[in-house]
């Protein structure tokens, strides 16, 4: 033990075995190293994790552990009768942080609002390409064209005007990239030469603030003494010790290096499930792997050949072989821990008996076709190939032959976007903002054919139901739009749902009130570590 | 001497515009538009994929952008990664002391141990150590590094707990890295325990980098070693009733050391292809790490910047070898 003692000077061990030291330090080790510290500049989650979670805050906050939207640094907001008009009540008293470059001399207030998103909007604004970024998601969610200007009615209120109602907008500004940075720092950064400080020493209102980084090893954190949500964050420091590789991540969690750790190999869950030093946590991930057919393409075109080759698969067996217990079938386009889930949709039975005979009766015989396999892995499809594999097998046993094809990752993309595309396309999604106009308007409205809409399809009764969900702003009227929606794209069949991730997040079991965040960030502002 | 040493420097530049030809062609022959893949499933429209092509350089033709890459070069200028936007040079020389300590202490290690095993398997050639020494060299050279360093972290970090997973130094100590060498910087820093942490930190992945060189080393320094103790000159010290440490230490080891040099000039190439594995593992943060995302990433001026610099410090290392060479045995300084 003397000699354990003496070795593992890595010191993490003996601060969480010994005494209790008066600063309580949380250990994350962290899967690789951010892009930069800015959030809107990028679109990774471990960017997100470095930057957005911890240092910034927004008008707007997903309540953590769900994608409910809940006050953030405005305290509250109201949307004109024509959903045209959003105004925002800004919350009092918020510091930004300080560092060596920088104090704020005054509180948060409508000029750092202003400031954050006039910067990824206006093409002359000095900040617009002081970084020579480019504002990634700002765009692709439409921004520039949806938000027509932002205006400062005092110095507390700010208002934002739409060129067209569109009900998800403030789930949008809870978003990564729409979080607030100060900018009086902005200023004094550019005056001083240096504006890229931005996006490397970051300044914000976030639990934690930011005290140094090192490429590919370490970034450290200190409480925010004057965050404005009473009582949190509630440990006093918080490191992320940066570790590739998830064998490695495993064994410095077991050996006490750090305190909680995300992206386990799927190979690893029952060992650690069954180790004592270990808990692991899980939620079910925002996002869904599918298979989309071509619908503009015979006999794809027929609703029932679609729904004659779902029910020849079996699900049941790919999240076994393919996902290795971490992932659970899909019904539905859209997760069941996003809001307005319909779990009364029933999901096509597996019946490859039933499924030869709906063939038959269509007339369809000797049927061949392509299933095109993804050359990446991700958290909705760890192994495309394997499990196109799987569907060829399938397939085969109600006489559909299947031919696997695959592409590098760009050039896959590209070409299943095209409308005369030859074969079914293994793809998912992963959420952004936990609305589920972000699933079922971007992935299968008429908008998206030719481009994010695989299936090229374009459904009227569909598009009719999600576009009057955009503009609606009732929560309760929105739900029951889009159940309907999902019930109109079960019995249209454009995708065969295949699955979705189930997230694992081991720890330490004195880590407390941890919580699997829906939207794949990893936060920690509301955990503690047991004495 | 000089007329040596110009002939290598002028073969050193023809490669450097060579390397820089390569590193440029070498990104943009995988295939996968840099655009596309940074958009991933998302997508983006047709306008925006034109601006970034504008913004990058990408509607330029292939040659005009080589042209711009080259005479950026020659003027010190490696361009800025795309995804970080920092400047490549910046980022290689905030990351490269990291692997150039790991692949100093492996190159230490592997010399160190390499060399007396090659000589004492050579002296004993045919018995038991000379025939443990030859296996453990063969399995040492075929061993994959992941699965090796894997099993030396469960064993030693894990069961044992001897050393630490993985990392540079304790997250406890918390000090400026003014040379970007860990040992220094610990020592500079005046943190009691630091130094050793910084030690503890290097063990591991110093073994797992050091195993392959060091089986290239001890098998050459056996070979060399057994063809210049059949010489006839050894025959006549023998004979002359020279002491056998005398005989092996100066007279035959002296010899055998330019085919080692060889051999440990040619490895430097080898060990930073396997400090990129090792960083990996160990979450040790080098320019291998770094260079593998970029790839994937297709950050063209990482790749193609860190290409060019890897490969100008390998071209150093084994210039650095043709003028010891030169040192050692003067034939090679006059041949031509």
């Amino acid at each position: 033990m003397t000699l354990k003692r003496l070795m593992v000077s890595a010191g993490i061990a003996a601060m969480l075995a010994g005494s209790a030291a008066a600063q309580q330090t949380l250990v994350y080790c962290s899967e690789g190293s951010p892009e930069g510290f800015d959030p809107a500049l990028f679109t990774s989650g471990t960017t997100f994790d470095a930057s957005s979670h911890p240092v910034y805050n927004r008008l707007a906050e997903f309540k953590t552990g769900t994608t409910e939207v809940v006050p953030g640094l405005a305290e509250s907001w109201e949307a004109s009768e024509d959903g045209l008009e959003y105004t925002f009540h800004l919350r009092p008293g918020v510091k930004f942080h300080s560092n060596d470059n920088f104090t704020p001399s005054r509180d948060f207030n409508a000029d750092d609002v202003i400031f954050s998103f006039e910067r990824q909007r206006l093409e002359d604004h000095p900040f617009h390409s002081a970084s020579g970024g480019s504002w990634e998601y700002f765009q692709s969610m439409s921004m520039p064209d949806l938000i027509s200007s932002v205006e400062k009615v005092d110095d507390m209120t700010v208002k934002f005007v739409l060129s067209r109602p569109e009900a998800p907008f403030i789930a949008n500004l809870a978003m990564d990239f729409a979080s607030i940075l100060s900018a009086e720092y902005a200023d004094a950064m550019m005056e001083a030469g240096t504006p890229e400080m931005l996006n490397q020493a970051p300044v914000g209102t976030g639990p934690f603030s930011f005290v140094a980084y090192q490429k590919d090893a370490v970034i450290r954190y200190a409480k925010n003494p004057d965050y404005w949500a009473d009582g949190l964050p509630k440990v006093d420091n918080l490191v992320f010790a940066i570790t590739p590789d998830a064998s490695v991540r495993y064994q410095k969690l077991q050996a006490g290096e750090c305190h909680i750790m995300p992206y386990p190999n799927p190979a690893d869950i029952q060992a650690m499930q069954d180790d004592e030093a270990v808990t692991v946590a899980q939620q079910e991930g925002l996002n869904v792997g599918y298979l989309a057919y071509n619908t503009t393409v015979a006999p794809f075109d027929n609703p029932k050949v679609r729904k004659a080759l779902n029910m020849a698969i079996d699900k049941q067996a790919i999240i076994d072989v393919v996902f290795q217990g971490s992932g659970q079938i899909a019904k539905n386009p859209i997760p069941p821990t996003m809001w307005s889930y319909n779990d009364a949709v029933e999901d096509d039975a597996f019946d490859p008996e039933a499924a030869k005979e709906m063939l038959e009766a269509e007339g369809v015989s000797d049927l061949s076709m392509k299933i095109w396999a993804m050359p990446v892995q991700r958290p909705y499809n760890p192994n495309a190939r394997r499990m196109a594999e799987l569907m060829q097998a399938d397939f085969g046993k109600i006489g559909v032959d299947v031919e696997i094809v695959s592409y590098e990752w760009g050039e896959y993309l590209e070409r299943s976007r095209a409308l005369d595309r030859d074969g079914a396309v293994l793809l998912g999604w992963t959420g952004d903002n936990g609305d589920p106009d972000n699933f079922l308007a971007v992935l299968l409205g008429c908008d998206g054919v030719e481009a994010s809409n695989r299936a090229q399809w374009c459904n009227q009764p569909f598009e009719d139901l999600i576009q009057e969900a955009k503009t609606v702003t009732d929560p309760a009227e929105r739900t029951r739009l889009y159940e309907e929606a999902q019930v109109v794209f079960k019995e249209q069949a454009p995708w065969a749902t295949i699955a979705h991730s189930v997230v694992f997040m081991p720890m330490r079991p004195e880590v407390e009130g941890y919580k699997v965040h829906p939207l794949g960030g990893h936060i920690f502002t509301d955990v503690s570590l047991a004495e | 001497m000089l007329r040596f040493f110009i002939s290598r420097l002028s073969t050193f530049f023809v490669t450097f515009v060579g390397v820089t030809l390569i590193s440029f062609a070498f990104i943009r022959v995988i295939p996968g538009d840099p655009i596309i893949v940074m958009a991933g499933e998302r997508g983006m429209s047709q306008e925006r994929y034109e601006e970034l092509t504008r913004q990058y350089g990408f509607d330029q033709p292939v040659l005009t952008q080589f042209w711009d890459y080259l005479t950026g070069v020659l003027q010190g200028d490696l361009g800025q990664s795309f995804v970080t936007k920092k400047p490549v040079w910046d980022e290689f020389f905030a990351l490269f002391p990291a692997t150039l300590e790991l692949s100093l202490c492996a190159i230490i290690l592997a010399i160190a141990l390499g060399i007396p095993a090659g000589v004492i398997a050579a002296v004993n050639r045919g018995k038991f150590f000379d025939r443990a020494l030859m296996s453990s060299a063969l399995v040492g050279y075929s061993m994959p590094i992941f699965w090796w360093a894997l099993l030396l972290i469960i064993v030693f970090s894990g069961n044992l707990g001897w050393t630490p997973v993985s990392g540079r130094m304790g997250l406890l100590y918390y000090f400026p890295t003014p040379t970007g060498f860990m040992l220094i910087d610990s020592l500079l820093s005046g943190q009691s325990g630091a130094f050793v942490s910084a030690v503890q930190h290097l063990i591991l992945p110093t073994i797992v980098l050091a195993t392959i060189p060091l089986a290239v080393i001890a098998r050459q320094t056996r070979s060399a070693m057994l063809e210049v103790l059949s010489e006839d000159y050894i025959r006549t010290a023998r004979a002359k009733g020279l002491k056998p440490w005398r005989i092996n230490g100066l007279h035959a080891l002296r010899n055998a050391m330019i085919p080692v040099i060889t051999v440990i000039g040619l490895s430097v190439g080898t060990l930073l292809a396997g400090a990129i594995l090792t960083e990996t593992i160990f979450s040790w943060p080098g320019i291998g790490k770094w260079m593998v995302d970029s790839i994937f990433r297709r950050d063209y001026p990482v790749v193609q910047g860190g290409l060019l610099l890897v490969a100008v410090v390998v071209m150093i290392v084994n210039l650095i070898v043709d003028m010891l060479y030169g040192l050692i045995n003067p034939r090679i300084r006059t041949r031509k």
